[in-house]
């Protein structure tokens, strides 16, 4: 009997040696990865104790943290946001296990672990001071964020809405609609009930959680001939008068008929680019599409900065790429050319078509902190405003901007986004969501358009009514709320 | 017994050690009231008052069962006890110093209960010492034995009288007091297998027919009307198993009882097949039972928020482990971690509470001991001479080994994670007692194994030295 009692006792060697191996792995190499589990409430207590910096908008603390401590007690911080639900899509939340928005993607530096805090740091260890995190100033102007927030409201319906200062890419507001209270989701007393006020967001069909600005994609219709004629302009040196094929309905496997007044754009016969454009005229420019060629559209596409990578745009919250992908198919190619088919975009990235236009033919790269400071308010970092692309020729740029001033004149599509007293370029857009929920509805401009202050894209998701209609009035405001 | 091939000596030379079993002694009470000062310093900047009256009970106590020891087992093994008593005292350590953080009162931090039941598991084992000369008594009651496994394990199902708690049935109450009678169970079960085997061995050693693949040789299979004890071990284990919805006494019952099937015939057959019946049955009720699936889902999916947060969820085991990962290579110091917000951390759980306060190194260290303990009853199975006591003593010991393996193995997620307790570590007066009770059968064994043939008085013609 001896034998199989030693082979019982290796066995039960084999089994310690197993819990031993499994052991070294969880405490000695996986102890990291587990220590930063989203799951590890631990972190959050430990973050409860240091004081964040705010994140600010205008000269206004949105994001700031309090002490909630009572007197004589060791301090405790409770993150706190102003504005309700307009901020939240930019600023985020700080919540129990996790955060998202600025909130997350600017973490270091807020809780004041980032490197470029070091010496800082070290210097408040030394003079005994109370650590604080770094300051986020964020080029958000409260007024126009405020615009486009109330214009959705106001509307009832769900949408985004993108500004950006065309010469230096700053984003002035970036609004998604439903958005929701960050106050509601960051509790540290009341933890219960922050974690079921978030599941119940994320279990809110109009999805509040989703940054429809910047990780949305739509088509985007009619706004998307903008691309199409600097294509013809820059492959096929058209102009505002070069005249193109444009029947009532054209043959693109199924037919595609005009979204004009009367269905036409000329009575049927050819009509020039710059008309086209004015009108939204549909077969002209499915007829530009197919003449430039699927590869070229797609290029002039990724010039104003669709069809990036996943990981390239981040402002600083990631962007979901836009796309427009090179059609060989005559009919998709077509419909390519009015924002349909395969072609879909983020509110973010027709805003950046409007900005590129409206600055001379270059895009900037968006970017939505201008600057991060200490506690002293001295610079940490400031941002710089850097091209991101070069979308067109300034000539281009010039011809097209004509063209989109006509769209807001009285004969345009677009007089809904006219300011008095000055031009205002834009371009409406009607998009066919290929099911019963009704239509997108597109608005994308810049104003004033000898001397853009600021570009927009507006979209309303399922509006079902026209661009004109609908997006243009909250493109407007947005656009007052700096010009005027 | 004398097969073809000669076995190495195994007998054990008729030494005492007890000196060297006191030193260690004083070693392990020195351990059990270092940890109370370190956790005393961390928790509250001073070393406690406790350490002292707790650790002199401890430490009394600790003497007077080495004393008796002395009298009534001058040749036991002089490691067991002292590796008994550094896991008791560690675990009284720990759970004082749990309950000291959670409650916040260092000096009245309730650790009594446990030290009341060390007294009582020590008396236990040194009354069993006293009484029981010659384990092999035990091997008449193969029956009896059987009888007792078999209410012990049924009792927590008595509606009534079984309290089912998390998820499973374990436990009994009745007074205000509750107890789970599995800790007791797996003794009378291996008592009754040793007695039950050694007579049947033979019979179920007997092949039918070999399987090979080509030339060479998987296994023997046993003949067909054999297979009722397979059968009937089987079926408690998922009756059980079922019912209680008790994974981990299943798992620990049916493990020992294929160890022990194993040792009586050296037949690798019985094990594949128990395995294999064991691994459909647990298949069947992962397809039927929701309980299971759950359990398998924490164990495959831990860090899932959805499985984290859902009820009964794996939110235990994942904060179990970032405690652990806290604890890193080093660990915390005694007092330093947070263990003491996670459920049941000075049961269940208390392996995860000692490797986030003492790390690797410190949870590795009791690792060792445990398994220390669980080889020397494997040397005593090899140095006792009868068949009954060879099983008897390897039974224990891979019992005490395999609940080891499942409490950790569950907290490590090397297998799916079940309620149990950790002998010696684990508050509750069962698993104390139940402890104490198989270190008094080892240490009784070992004593049996070790001492000196003894001497002729007369020797006259037919009149024979008998050996024990």
């Amino acid at each position: 009997m001896n034998t199989p009692i030693r082979r019982l006792s290796v066995f039960a060697m084999v089994l310690f040696g197993a819990l031993m191996l499994q052991l070294t792995w969880i405490q000695g190499f996986q102890a990291e990865a587990i220590r930063e589990d989203p799951l590890n409430g631990r972190q959050y207590t430990e973050r409860l104790t240091e004081q964040r910096g705010p994140i600010v908008v205008g000269d206004e603390n949105v994001a700031f943290s309090t002490d909630i401590s009572e007197e004589d007690d060791p301090a405790r911080y409770q993150r706190e946001y102003t504005g309700g639900a307009l901020y939240t899509p930019v600023v985020g939340s700080f919540r129990q296990f996790g955060a998202s928005g600025i909130e997350a993607t600017e973490n270091a530096l807020l809780d004041g672990s980032d490197d470029r805090l070091a010496v800082r740091n070290f210097r408040d260890i030394i003079t005994g001071r109370e650590p604080e995190g770094a300051r986020v100033e964020l080029t958000i102007d409260p007024a126009v964020q405020e615009a486009g927030f109330n214009g959705f409201r106001d509307l009832g319906m769900n949408g985004a809405a993108v500004a950006i200062e065309p010469d230096t890419g700053a984003i002035l507001g970036s609004v998604s609609y439903p958005s929701y209270d960050a106050n509601d989701v960051s509790s540290v007393t009341d933890t219960t009930e922050a974690t079921e006020n978030y599941v119940a967001l994320e279990n809110d069909e109009d999805q509040p959680l989703l940054n429809r600005a910047l990780r949305e994609r739509y088509p985007p219709g009619s706004t998307f001939k903008v691309v199409t004629a600097a294509a013809a302009i820059e492959y096929l040196e058209a102009g505002p008068d070069s005249t193109m094929e444009a029947p009532n309905v054209l043959e693109l496997g199924r037919p595609l008929p005009n979204a004009t007044p009367g269905g036409t754009c000329n009575n049927g016969q050819p009509d020039t680019l710059a008309h086209s454009i004015q009108i939204s005229c549909n077969t002209s420019f499915a007829n530009w599409a197919i003449e430039v060629g699927g590869e070229n559209l797609s290029e002039q596409a990724t010039a104003f900065g669709f069809n990036r990578e996943e990981d390239e745009l981040n402002v600083p919250l990631n962007v979901i790429p836009s796309r427009a992908p090179a059609e060989e198919d005559r009919n998709i190619l077509g419909r390519a050319g009015i924002g349909q088919s395969n072609v879909e975009a983020t509110p973010l990235q027709m805003a950046m078509v409007a900005a590129g236009v409206a600055n001379s033919g270059d895009v900037m790269h968006p970017y939505m902190v201008d600057s991060v400071r200490d506690a002293d308010r001295s610079v940490v970092t400031q941002t710089t405003p850097d091209v991101y692309s070069q979308a067109v020729s300034p000539s281009t740029a010039s011809t097209l901007k004509d063209m989109m001033v006509r769209v807001t004149g009285p004969d345009g599509s677009g007089p809904n986004a006219a300011i008095p007293g000055m031009d205002v370029a834009g371009k409406t857009g009607t998009a066919e969501t290929g099911n019963d929920l009704g239509t997108h509805n597109w608005f994308i401009g810049f104003a004033p358009a000898d001397d853009p202050e600021i570009a927009v894209a507006v979209v309303i998701e399922h509006g079902g009514g026209s661009g004109g209609s609908l997006a243009a009035p909250i493109a407007r405001q947005m656009m007052e709320a700096v010009v005027l | 017994m004398s097969t073809a091939t000669p076995e190495a000596p195994t007998a054990l030379p008729p030494v005492q050690r007890r000196n060297a079993e006191l030193v260690l002694i004083g070693l392990t009470i020195v351990i059990t009231m270092g940890a109370m000062a370190v956790s005393g310093l961390n928790l509250n900047g001073a070393v406690p008052g406790a350490m002292w009256g707790y650790g002199l009970i401890f430490g009394a106590m600790a003497l007077a069962t080495h004393v008796a020891l002395r009298f009534i087992a001058p040749y036991a093994d002089p490691l067991i006890l002292p590796c008994a008593l550094f896991l008791n005292g560690i675990g009284v350590a720990m759970i004082w110093r749990l309950d000291a953080a959670e409650s916040g009162d260092i000096e009245h931090a309730g650790v009594g209960m446990q030290l009341i039941w060390t007294a009582v598991g020590m008396v236990l084992c040194i009354a069993l010492l006293f009484f029981l000369k010659e384990p092999r008594v035990l091997q008449r009651y193969t029956y009896v034995s059987a009888l007792v496994a078999l209410v012990l394990i049924a009792l927590p199902m008595v509606p009534g009288l079984g309290i089912s708690e998390f998820g499973a049935r374990r436990w009994i109450g009745f007074g205000g007091f509750t107890v789970q009678p599995s800790e007791f169970a797996k003794i009378a079960l291996v008592v009754f297998l040793s007695s039950y085997l050694v007579t049947k061995r033979q019979v179920l050693s007997l092949a039918a027919k070999q399987v090979k693949i080509g030339r060479f040789k998987i296994m023997d299979l046993p003949r067909a009307r054999d297979f009722m004890p397979m059968v009937v071990g089987w079926v408690a284990a998922i009756g059980l198993l079922v019912i209680t919805k008790d994974l981990g006494t299943s798992l620990l019952l049916f493990g020992t009882f294929l160890a022990m099937l194993y040792v009586a015939t050296q037949r690798s057959s019985w094990v594949i097949i128990g395995v294999t019946l064991f691994l459909a049955a647990a298949t069947l009720a992962f397809r039927l039972f929701w309980h299971f699936r759950q359990r398998v889902d924490i164990w495959f999916n831990a860090y899932d928020q959805e499985v984290y947060y859902r009820l009964g969820g794996s939110e235990q085991l994942v904060k179990g482990q970032i405690g652990m990962a806290y604890g890193g290579t080093t660990g915390t110091g005694m007092g330093g971690g947070q263990a003491h917000h996670i459920f049941a951390a000075d049961s269940d759980f208390i392996l995860a509470s000692l490797g986030e306060d003492l790390g690797l190194t410190g949870l590795m260290a009791i690792l060792v001991v445990i398994f220390l303990l669980v080889e020397r009853g494997m040397r005593i199975a090899l140095a006792s001479r009868e068949l009954f006591v060879k099983m008897l003593a390897s039974g224990l010991a891979f019992v005490m080994c395999f609940q080891v393996f499942v409490v950790l193995g569950g907290l490590t997620r090397t297998i799916p994670l079940t309620g149990m307790t950790t002998p010696f570590l684990a508050a509750g007066g069962s698993a104390l007692m139940a402890s104490w009770l198989m270190i008094g059968l080892l240490l009784r064994m070992s004593d049996n194994a070790r001492s000196p043939a003894p001497q002729a008085i007369q020797d006259e013609g037919a009149t024979q030295v008998i050996r024990r």
